[in-house]
């Protein structure tokens, strides 16, 4: 079973030098398909799960198999950043590059593309986004929403086979929303997404964890449902959430 | 906010070549500044300016680019005559005014527009992402090239950095004075503004590995041939070789 999961993490512990435990044997396995989200509350170690998968920050105890692959050593993660995309938590540091198209054939290029297919793979991952006509804009002018969608531009042309997403939403106002999860769900791939947004994490996932003193609480997928309620009229207008 | 208010035009010089014009305004420079004769000087300064103009600036945004030299040399013209001795110009009263002191705040004043002009004209011209491009095409060490694009990308986001905690100051009360405590906020200004930094430039580092970086930047510029080139080129090498003519004639 281990071996078809995607992500396998087994009883990882992780903390910060000189701070408190983060990770308490956390236990995790992502498979195909699967789009799941994570709920917690600051500070729970979300970030800093993402951070483990990605070999950014290494655990103090506990296993990682990546595609059925024990990853250990940083060529092992190196090997598995290649079908694992990230999108960080603020676009500012995922946009380095002085333009957009630059910057999203970045990751293409480093795995090998030639300059003429990066480009066309950039391009075509452009316009999937609704992001035609960015290519030469200068990534620091760009507004939050089109940055956050420029990132995801720049880890969606890598091709990845699995996406672990930061809080996609902060910082973005109702529309940008309404279309980054337009294209979130007609993603054809794996991803754990990290939200306080009750109704994006609806709208974009299947699944829905919390993450609770340091482990993810798989036992307990959370359901979401609305309540209705009723009164009388009053004579004081107001309005539902 | 910092701007690059000259970089986007349609001028002839706007359409040349990007490293013709890089290599240009470092030769023209490197000679000017070792030029002592008048006439090689006042042709420099005048080839500089009529280049200023060819690029299609708003004159007062040139000049205002200018005015910042002008300043620093009023300040040389204020002192060197008076200090650097030798003949004698004119007597004012207890003060004398040197002749060489006189040659030397010229020789800076036409050295200095022309340098400034001649960048201005030719390098100030394009955004600095094609200033790296090409650069970087120019085989300038790609380390160089990209801490010259880093700081220009990340400068605005430390800006906006420093204007969010300035802010953030200036709503509870702070107002600056000559007082200890005015120094110890602007060192904590300061020093906050470093510790983001180096934790901005650590998630940078860490968002490039995950996209697989491995040391080796790829640069996509492609600068298209183009007929003003050519001509361009054998225009400045004329130019250049009138100017080292006037100077070692003179």
């Amino acid at each position: 079973m281990e071996n078809d999961a995607l992500i396998a993490l087994h009883a990882i512990n992780f903390s910060y030098p000189g701070g408190p435990q983060v990770l308490k044997n956390l236990d995790f396995n992502l498979y195909a398909g699967e789009r799941v989200g994570l709920l917690a509350p600051n500070g729970s170690g979300k970030t800093t799960l993402f951070h483990v998968i990605m070999g950014l920050l290494k655990p103090n105890r506990g296993r990682i198999v990546l595609f059925g692959q024990p990853a250990e050593k940083e060529t092992d993660f190196a090997v598995a950043r290649r079908r694992i995309g990230l999108l960080f938590q603020d676009a500012d540091d995922q946009l380095f590059s002085p333009t957009v198209l630059e910057d999203v054939a970045f990751g293409p290029l480093n795995l090998g593309k030639s300059r003429d297919e990066a480009i066309a793979l950039a391009r075509q991952t452009l316009a999937r986004l609704g992001l035609s006509g960015f290519e030469n804009r200068v990534t620091f002018r760009l507004s939050g929403g089109e940055k956050r969608l420029v990132s995801l531009a720049t880890v969606l042309a890598m091709e990845p086979e699995v996406l672990l997403l930061d809080e996609p939403t902060t910082g973005l106002d109702d529309r940008t929303r309404e279309t980054l999860a337009g294209l979130i769900n007609d993603l054809d791939l794996a991803y754990i997404l990290i939200s306080h947004n009750t109704h994006f994490l609806e709208e974009t996932t299947d699944l829905t964890y919390s993450m609770e003193d340091g482990h993810i609480k798989t036992d307990e997928a959370l359901h979401f449902h609305e309540h209705v309620h009723a009164h009388k009229h009053g004579r004081i207008p107001h309005q539902h959430e | 906010m910092i701007t690059e208010p000259l970089a986007h035009g349609d001028s002839y010089l706007h359409r040349l070549d990007p490293r013709l014009r890089v290599i240009t305004a470092a030769a023209f420079s490197c000679t000017v500044a070792v030029f002592d004769a008048f006439p090689a000087l006042a042709t420099a300064c005048g080839t500089a300016l009529a280049l200023l103009l060819l690029s299609g600036l708003e004159i007062r945004a040139a000049l205002r680019r200018l005015a910042v030299v002008l300043g620093f040399l009023l300040l040389l013209w204020l002192v060197l005559p008076l200090t650097f001795e030798g003949a004698v110009a004119a007597g004012l009263g207890p003060v004398n005014l040197y002749w060489p002191g006189i040659t030397l705040a010229a020789q800076i004043s036409l050295k200095s527009t022309a340098i400034i002009a001649a960048f201005t004209a030719l390098a100030a011209t394009m955004p600095i992402s094609t200033l790296g491009q090409a650069l970087a095409r120019l085989r300038v060490p790609a380390k160089l090239v990209y801490l010259l694009l880093m700081c220009y990308r990340y400068i605005f986001v430390i800006e906006k950095e420093y204007h969010r905690l300035h802010t953030a100051m200036k709503i509870r009360g702070f107002r600056p004075r000559t007082r200890l405590h005015t120094y110890r906020t602007y060192a904590y200004l300061v020093g906050m503004l470093f510790v983001r930094a180096a934790a901005r430039a650590e998630r940078v580092h860490q968002a490039m590995n995950c996209r697989g970086f491995n040391g080796r930047f790829h640069s996509l510029a492609v600068f298209p041939p183009h007929p003003a080139n050519r001509w361009f080129a054998v225009a400045a090498g004329s130019v250049m070789v009138v100017l080292l003519w006037l100077e070692w004639s003179g």
